[in-house]
């Protein structure tokens, strides 16, 4: 049993990992203008299906990986500067709206430009599994985890460390402020899109191996990821990772021990209480502010 | 470049004609003209609601324009993004201070010279605003919104001063603030005009401004009624009845 336990464990973290990754790039366009970008996991289907049919096009993986990538960063900033900026000075509801609109364009893209069939890319170092404390690891597992750690760590040092990510930030707290600095508001948006598209294909990318992929698959990634968001606290790129690897821990333990049946559900019912219990999440930002 | 001396009859630095700006049907500016010299120091007083804050963002770019024209340093930025207002040389310190309250008080000066180049005038420019308001010195790694209000009108004074202004407009600077805050308030505004900067001051505590001003312009919804040198419209009798309350 705790073997079992382990196992799920692993599995949790990994899926969790990818929950993360799509939490944060909620996080990012959030902080850069109080919009939930409803295509978050469209950008994860993208970058998916794209290093596969680049993989089935020739190339090799890793030039196909980079490939798929910039270009799901290249229509993030297409949907930044053709949907999104028109509607500059719109309401929030508004753009979230087309951020829906958006969502179900791409996937309709998607579905023309790739059939409705389900696709897989290979794991990146083969597929023998890793025995690790009665545990069975997929060597991608360990990539998905690895990478998750490194683009944390650097999404960090970006809004902690560079004047960019906190000039990205100080959008969030007070727009009209942040253009009275000086800065353009406008390139932050798509700063802020360009990010989070890539943090979304690399997720894709680095699940595909481990789950299949289809067009449909940015549907439950972008739930989940915006899940993760909320359950942390939206707008704390950390809590959104907290809440991610939280997420997919539950799920896998709800899966293993209840039924996989009950996996998405148990899911949704964890956002829920953290919504009805910590509005503001589990990381929320205690505001410190004096009027 | 700065022109730091204010020569007698030095060039005009801003000058508005005829500027108009909507809120939706409401007219909020209406042909408004005015200019500011280098190194002047000009208020600009009215009541609530009189158009002031709307005026400041029609300037920085904020609000659009919907007639006139607003000539800074010899350019025409009417229509000129906020950012591009801000590189070009006019700093606001808005209403209400808005500094970035989940920052330190460090990265709030820091992201004021967001357009600097310069790292080594940010770094001295930095220290003469610790100078000119020690206790930002003392809390420079505590975050913006823990600070008093005053403390938060002195950031965003000193986030102003950090992106190399030619031109400081400061609006409201005294709202909220005990009679010794705003006391010390305006002594610093003096204080940045004997050095050369040259400001505009928007305030509905007219007598504190008109007191430190050269010049005023009285608004009244959304128009200029009057404008004279601060020391006759101190005088004034209409003036000190509606403004002054004595």
């Amino acid at each position: 049993m705790p073997e079992q336990l382990f196992q799920f464990l692993v599995t949790g973290i990994t899926v969790g990992s990818t929950y993360a990754l799509v939490g944060l790039g909620f996080a990012l366009i959030y902080n850069a203008s109080d919009v939930v970008n409803f295509a978050q996991g469209e950008f994860v289907m993208l970058g998916a299906m794209a290093a596969i049919a680049l993989l089935g096009a020739g190339l090799p993986l890793p030039l196909a990986a980079i490939l798929a990538t910039l270009a799901t960063v290249g229509v993030g900033l297409l949907l930044e500067r053709f949907a999104i900026e028109p509607a500059l000075g719109a309401s929030v509801v508004t753009t979230i709206i087309i951020t829906i609109g958006a969502a179900i364009f791409l996937r309709g893209i998607a579905m023309l430009l790739w059939g409705k069939d389900f696709h897989s890319l290979p794991p990146f170092t083969g597929d023998a599994p890793i025995q690790l404390g009665g545990a069975t690891v997929l060597p991608q597992s360990l990539w998905v985890l690895g990478v998750t750690v490194a683009l944390v760590v650097l999404v960090r040092l970006f809004f902690n460390r560079t004047l960019i990510g906190k000039a990205l930030l100080a959008c969030s707290f007070n727009r009209a402020a942040a253009q009275l600095v000086g800065i353009n508001v406008r390139m932050m948006l798509r700063l802020a899109y360009g990010l989070s598209a890539g943090l979304g294909a690399l997720a894709g990318i680095l699940i595909a191996p481990i789950t299949f992929s289809s067009y449909e698959a940015g549907v439950m990634l972008g739930l989940k990821g915006f899940s993760a968001a909320i359950v942390g606290g939206i707008g704390n790129p950390m809590g959104a990772v907290a809440g991610g690897l939280l997420l997919g821990v539950l799920e896998s333990l709800g899966a293993g021990l209840v039924s996989s049946g009950y996996k998405d559900a148990i899911a949704f019912l964890f956002v829920l209480m953290v919504l009805f219990f910590e509005p503001t999440g589990l990381f929320g930002h205690k505001a410190a502010e004096r009027v | 470049m700065p022109s730091e001396s204010p020569a007698p009859a030095a060039e005009i630095l801003l000058e508005v004609v005829g500027l108009s700006s909507y809120y939706g049907p409401v007219c909020a500016i209406q042909q408004a003209d005015l200019h500011i010299r280098a190194g002047d120091l000009v208020a600009i007083v009215g009541g609530n609601g009189a158009g002031k804050t709307t005026l400041l963002h029609t300037l920085s770019g904020l609000h659009p324009a919907s007639a006139g024209c607003i000539r800074f340093a010899g350019k025409d930025i009417t229509r000129a993004a906020t950012h591009r207002i801000v590189a070009a040389g006019i700093c606001q310190v808005p209403e209400g201070r808005l500094v970035f309250a989940p920052l330190s008080v460090e990265d709030n000066l820091r992201l004021g010279a967001f357009r600097q180049r310069d790292q080594d005038w940010i770094r001295r420019q930095t220290q003469q605003v610790y100078a000119l308001f020690p206790i930002l010195a003392e809390r420079r790694h505590q975050l913006a919104g823990t600070l008093s209000g005053g403390q938060q009108q002195m950031l965003a004074i000193g986030r102003a001063l950090l992106g190399h202004p030619r031109l400081l407009l400061l609006d409201e600077p005294s709202m909220g603030l005990a009679p010794l805050l705003v006391e010390e308030i305006f002594r610093v505004i003096v204080e940045l005009n004997s050095q050369g900067v040259t400001i505009l001051l928007v305030e509905q505590n007219a007598r504190a401004a008109l007191r430190i001003a050269k010049r005023g312009y009285i608004l009244e919804t959304g128009r200029i009624v009057k404008t004279a040198p601060a020391t006759e419209l101190l005088a004034d009798d209409a003036i000190r009845r509606a403004y002054l309350g004595y």
